[in-house]
């Protein structure tokens, strides 16, 4: 598989009233034709700006892509012009954003909204494109989706809203879909569904997923890799069994200590993290989670450890190896 | 103390939202059929979990035993007494011993008080302090909740989520309640913060012997703290076991479904699972299904659960559920 997408020490600030926000720090990843990759992180971590930063949509001013590349099929998107970057969004990277409420036009009929990156982007008439549309509704499993062209967002459910915005997402047959948290304002029985649908829209259409989500859960049974991020930074990247059955960076060890699990019956006291998420209003000379770590050791305060290659697939960001609490 | 006092004991507790039409005149056109029948009891010193997709009616229960909502009908015995049929004055000291933590950490505290005012408040309301010292006891409870003491005259926005929950919990536990509801009070916080309450709230119960209403929709973290857990859907509860019951002998085919539906973060054990999908949406509550709610999207409805309610019967020992096909 070769490498279609591949981010390059990505950096974004933005501009507030307190100063300057340091969201995302010099993020680096890549993505294979057909992989699913997760990116997991609280709140405020920059996963959401990662990707946003990367398709140019981060408003400017106050945000600014200060450096870093992004490199979609070899070409750049931080270096195209307006023109091309707007014809690559949408038609060979699309995106599935978090609230199905508030990321439609309310005033205009799902139909068209549908069909409106058909007619940019591949130049369809009215009726070629909404057959096309209703294809796509039938694939996501909307019933008589023929009949639903014309009805309005506020006509559908939460859970039949996020297929729509799929099938939106779908309908040039991009490369990659970028999914930022589609599940979260869904129930878990919506949420099981559109999981679901995700996967099989995956094997049928063969496309790279990058899919955002602060759910270790609903990750586990969908992504090939895992990127978890925290104060900017990315800081363990490893396949998904990995991750899970050797966590190597505390933080990671301490999100899935801190999830209760539904198969486990006993009554374990959960590990909590204690402190809070970093304020990233300065660039930190030493580990971001350094104040929050059990692990923490001199090291750690002096320098910020880099992403190390701890085993041939897998790299962390910590001078500890939290498996023997030792240095590395 | 009985091991098995029973604290709260709700019957057949009814609560409907009425749709008005008209400008001047305004006629009632349908009700939200929000809570429809729902009976219980929690024992002194458990945690009851009650569980539930968004819309199933489970925090306008809650708020109907604290008759927050007035209920339309049906009882809340709450130390003897029902709730129901107190008004005023009595309504408002029986209160006190029941309190509740709500979802939102943002919305639920005043952001013009400070934290201290915020936390004392109650108090001074019921008379249990003067205000000469309630700084103390603010300053107490804030300790109590692992809360730096030195925060009092501090204002909520200065606070974070996790902390801002801790001081809706201080707020709560001011008057000494013996049944604190908990509104889902973690599902607006992040999951390494979730964990820091949630331990607290379990080191509070071994403490204060507090009891809890534990309303959440998140079936992992209910499984985890709660000693019982009853399971709504549509306005009604289809099941309540033990924990360890419902969890490994679930038998509402809702509660199967649910449970299934509830990923487990490991990938090994992700990769093997079979899913009951369930097909469509929630039925709207103004005019839910006749006989069982759940037939239509039932994987195993029959002819007789279109005509028949199904009984809330107990089918093992502590172990209630409402399905024909059980």
């Amino acid at each position: 598989m070769s490498e279609l997408l591949s981010v390059q020490g990505l950096e974004t600030q933005f501009r507030t009233r307190e100063g300057i926000v340091h969201a995302v720090n010099g993020v680096s990843f890549g993505l294979k034709e057909g992989e699913t990759l997760g990116i997991v992180g609280e709140s405020g971590c920059g996963k959401s700006v990662t990707v946003m930063s990367m398709l140019r949509l981060i408003p400017s001013p106050p945000g600014k892509v200060s450096a870093g590349k992004a490199l979609f099929q070899g070409k750049d998107l931080l270096k195209m012009s307006d023109d091309e970057i707007r014809h690559i969004r949408g038609s060979q990277i699309s995106m599935v954003f978090q609230d199905p409420m508030t990321s439609f036009n309310p005033v205009l009929t799902i139909g068209r909204q549908v069909s409106e990156p058909l007619e940019v982007h591949m130049g369809m008439n009215r009726k070629q494109a909404d057959d096309r549309v209703v294809e796509m509704l039938t694939k996501v499993g909307i019933p008589n989706p023929r009949d639903r062209l014309n009805d309005y967002p506020h006509q559908f459910s939460g859970g039949m809203r996020q297929r729509v915005m799929i099938a939106m997402a779908l309908v040039c047959t991009p490369q990659v879909l970028i999914a930022d948290e589609p599940t979260t304002a869904l129930d878990v029985t919506i949420q099981a569904q559109i999981v679901e649908l995700a996967k099989r829209i995956r094997d049928d259409l063969g496309m790279a997923i990058i899919w955002i989500t602060h759910d270790l859960g609903v990750i586990a049974g969908l992504a090939d890799r895992l990127a978890v991020m925290y104060g900017g930074y990315i800081i363990e990247t490893a396949p998904i069994r990995d991750v899970y059955a050797h966590p190597s960076h505390p933080y990671t060890l301490g999100l899935l200590g801190s999830l209760p699990r539904m198969d486990e019956s006993g009554q374990r006291r959960l590990v909590s993290i204690d402190g809070l998420p970093p304020v990233l209003l300065e660039k930190p000379n030493f580990c971001p989670f350094a104040p929050r770590c059990k692990y923490v050791v001199e090291r750690c305060w002096k320098e910020n450890p880099p992403l190390m290659q701890i085993s041939p697939d897998h790299t962390a960001a910590c001078w500890v190896n939290p498996e023997t609490g030792r240095e590395r | 103390m009985a091991a098995n006092e029973v604290l709260l004991n709700v019957v057949d507790l009814v609560k409907h939202f009425p749709i008005m039409k008209g400008v001047l005149i305004q006629k009632q056109v349908g009700a939200v059929h929000a809570v429809d029948g729902v009976s219980f009891d929690i024992v002194k010193g458990e945690t009851l979990g009650l569980v539930g997709e968004s819309g199933c009616g489970k925090s306008t229960t809650g708020r109907a035993i604290l008759q927050l909502h007035r209920p339309t009908s049906g009882s809340v015995f709450y130390e003897g007494k029902d709730l129901v049929k107190l008004k005023g004055e009595t309504l408002r000291k029986t209160r006190r011993r029941m309190q509740m933590i709500f979802q939102d950490p943002y919305a639920s505290l005043n952001p013009r008080m400070t934290v201290g005012q915020i936390i004392t408040e109650p108090m001074l309301i019921h008379d249990m302090t003067t205000q000469k010292d309630t700084q103390g006891h603010a300053e107490r409870l804030l300790k109590l909740v692992g809360l730096n003491p030195a925060y009092t005259s501090r204002y909520p926005h200065e606070f974070s989520g996790g902390q801002r929950q801790r001081i809706g919990i201080a707020r709560a536990l001011a008057l000494e309640p013996a049944l604190i509801v908990c509104d889902e009070p973690i599902s607006a916080l992040d999951v390494s913060i979730q964990a820091q309450v949630v331990n607290l709230l379990e080191d509070l119960q071994a403490k204060l012997g507090l009891t809890y209403l534990f309303i959440a929709h998140d079936l992992s973290m209910v499984r985890h703290i709660s000693d019982r857990v009853a399971v709504m859907y549509l306005g009604i509860i289809v099941e309540l076991t033990t924990r360890d019951e419902l969890y490994s002998h679930a038998l509402h085919p809702y509660t199967q479904a649910l449970l299934s539906a509830v990923p487990i973060p490991d990938p090994a054990i992700e990769a093997n699972r079979k899913r009951i999908i369930l097909t469509g949406d929630v039925p709207s509550p103004v005019n839910p299904p006749s006989g069982c709610r759940f037939r239509t999207r039932c994987p195993i409805a029959a002819e007789i659960c279109k005509q028949k309610k199904p009984e809330f019967r107990e089918v093992t020992p502590g172990h209630w559920v409402a399905c024909h096909m059980v």
